[in-house]
């Protein structure tokens, strides 16, 4: 079983920028005090996870389900747009995606 | 003569639907009354996040007009529901307990919701949830936990408080849960309300708001088992729009419920799911209903599941990692809350200040979880093992189910808990779902019944599993079980809960 490094705070700030978190430095904080405790509880499944044991990502399975390619009925525009925070001219209007430079 | 509401509304779905087919009463009368009982004691339990009176009413009104008409309906036609708020319904708010959507109208219905409707189902409103559905006792909700009709400062189990509460305390005959690791099986033991989990694919999960896709599963939540599988056959089938749909004719589970007949079914006790860590008068009650099961001629059998030990940890790596991209669609872009910082609004740092304001604690460690443990170089240390326990945990489950027809196990190791006790404890709060957890690993289908009143006079429950696509199992031997143990309390459990006498919106 390989030892895990413990979460820090910077662990913890880096991990909630990948998840586009914005947290408070007492949320870094106490997250960065439970982390280590619930991997450790975690860790376990590595002591009977062997090579042998083929992974399952599926609880019952199945392989490629198709259908027809045919158009069915879908949202109209004005649904879609219908719970946007804004839209303009037909279309979702989002913030400027690159910084200012 | 019309027997007064009060004793109509105590009755299950199945005698509501009889006394509507009987003309005994009009679905636009049961309607209204559910709808009375919701206003009399819903500001204290905080059962409902929201209640559509007026859909619920038309519906009703439609329902007793074509029942004069001489059409012919559904069983549960008229018979009015409570639906869980993860679960998305057009032209009714849908917040999933988040106030990342408070306010959010849907644009369409959830295949289950759509079979509702197309049976005339009132729906009465949505259920009050742990936020996202994460957590084991209704409390992550942003709009205030649910509390326990049994007593008001315990927690009604979670993440489906909301819909074990509104059955428990006879606002609404019958409800729809989610379980993703136990939601719909462990609120139901601790408020002393029936809960079934079906078969992974069983019920179409379009339109239910993701959690952890690999696990999530609807189903019924009611007041007896009968309920249950009537409601259960009512929901499922197969759906185009859910590709992990089963193609399976949906069985009879009605008819299972009502057989009533044990004799020679073979019940395996999980050695791993006792002992320590189950409060003692649990498990008592959990034995006695093992001793009823066999004076009724059921053959009970020790099994073990060694792998069962590791389904704990495993969950916690799929579902935290399963969640941290099914939640990455609320960025504040399409739909929902957006929050704009005053400093540089570029569209990252707005997706960053959405979610920050929008998710509370149990969502933000758990996606942050799951980003830890799907993130490059500790991927096969945690998610692959953890997908390979749940291989072990399916071997543990087959081996079982060649010995015997049914596992069982206490549902949840304790009674509810006080509201608060659990809150800043994640592992103690994660360990509720012991029992409940393997099911989901293996897309097993299991029920939960009452079993009787255990530590400080609080129900308890009883969970079965059977294999999956086996889910008539559960109501035979659930049905079975349940009028042994009413005939020997002299009625339901529910009926030695105290009476809510206040509490009005």
């Amino acid at each position: 079983m390989c030892l895990m490094p413990s979460i820090g705070r910077d662990d913890v700030a880096r991990l909630a920028d990948l998840a586009r978190i914005q947290l408070t430095d007492e949320e870094i904080d106490r997250f960065a005090g439970e982390f280590d405790s619930i991997m450790d509880a975690v860790a376990s499944v590595s002591e009977v996870a062997t090579e042998d044991v083929p992974a399952t990502s599926h609880p019952i399975a199945m392989t490629n389900v198709f259908r027809e390619d045919v158009v069915e009925n879908t949202l109209t525009q004005e649904q879609a747009l219908a719970g946007a925070p804004d839209a303009q001219d037909g279309r979702f209007a989002v913030p400027q995606i690159l910084g200012e430079e | 003569m019309t027997p007064p509401m009060n004793d109509i509304i105590r009755r299950s779905a199945a005698a509501q639907a009889a006394a509507l087919n009987a003309g005994e009463v009009s679905s636009e009368e049961l309607t209204r009354a559910h709808l009375d009982r919701i206003s009399a004691v819903d500001g204290d339990l905080n059962a409902f996040l929201h209640v559509d009176q007026d859909a619920a009413l038309a519906t009703a009104r439609d329902i007793d007009s074509r029942r004069a008409d001489g059409e012919e309906l559904h069983a549960l036609a008229g018979v009015p529901i409570a639906v869980k708020d993860v679960v998305v319904t057009e032209g009714q708010p849908t917040t999933a307990g988040s106030k990342i959507l408070e306010g959010w109208i849907p644009p369409y219905d959830a295949t289950l919701v759509t079979a509702l409707r197309e049976a005339g189902l009132p729906i009465l409103g949505k259920t009050n949830m742990d936020e996202f559905a994460m957590g084991s006792s209704t409390e992550t909700s942003a709009y205030g936990p649910t509390r326990n009709p049994w007593d008001r400062d315990r927690i009604p189990g979670g993440s489906g408080g909301g819909s074990a509460a509104a059955v428990g305390s006879y606002e609404a005959p019958l409800a729809i849960g989610t379980d993703t690791g136990g939601s719909i099986r462990q609120p139901g033991a601790v408020t002393g309300t029936v809960g079934v989990k079906p078969t992974y694919g069983s019920v179409s999960r379009y339109g239910l708001i993701a959690m952890a896709s690999s696990l999530d599963q609807a189903g019924p939540v009611t007041r007896t088992v009968e309920d249950s599988a009537l409601l259960h056959e009512l929901i499922a089938g197969h759906d185009p729009h859910d590709s992990t749909s089963l193609t399976d004719p949906v069985g009879s589970f009605a008819a299972a419920a009502r057989s009533k007949d044990v004799k020679g079914l073979r019940v395996g006790v999980i050695e791993e799911l006792e002992g320590e860590g189950f409060a003692p008068e649990v498990s008592a009650r959990f034995t006695e209903s093992l001793e009823q099961l066999e004076r009724a001629g059921a053959e009970i059998v020790r099994v073990s599941c060694p792998n069962f030990r590791y389904a704990l940890g495993a969950y916690y790596l799929i579902m935290p990692s399963e969640a941290s991209s099914n939640l990455a669609k609320f960025d504040g872009m399409r739909f929902g809350l957006r929050v704009i910082p005053e400093d540089h609004p570029t569209a990252e740092n707005v997706m960053k200040a959405t979610r920050g304001a929008g998710f509370g604690d149990e969502v933000k460690r758990r996606i942050l979880l799951g980003t830890y443990a799907l993130s490059a170089g500790y991927f096969d240390a945690y998610y692959g093992s953890a997908q390979k326990v749940r291989t072990l945990v399916q071997r543990d489950f087959a081996a079982a189910f060649e010995q015997v027809d049914v596992l069982a196990s206490p549902t949840s190791p304790t009674v509810a808990f006080r509201l608060g006790e659990k809150v800043d404890d994640p592992m103690a709060m994660y360990m509720n779902d012991i029992a409940t957890i393997p099911a989901n690993l293996a897309g097993t289908p299991g029920i939960s019944i009452p079993s009787g009143l255990a530590e400080d006079g609080l129900p308890a429950g009883i969970q079965f599993l059977a294999p999956a696509r086996a889910d008539e199992r559960l109501y035979r031997v659930g049905g079975a079980l349940e009028a042994l143990l009413e005939d020997s309390w002299g009625g339901p459990l529910l009926a030695k809960a105290p009476e809510l006498t206040s509490g009005a919106k």
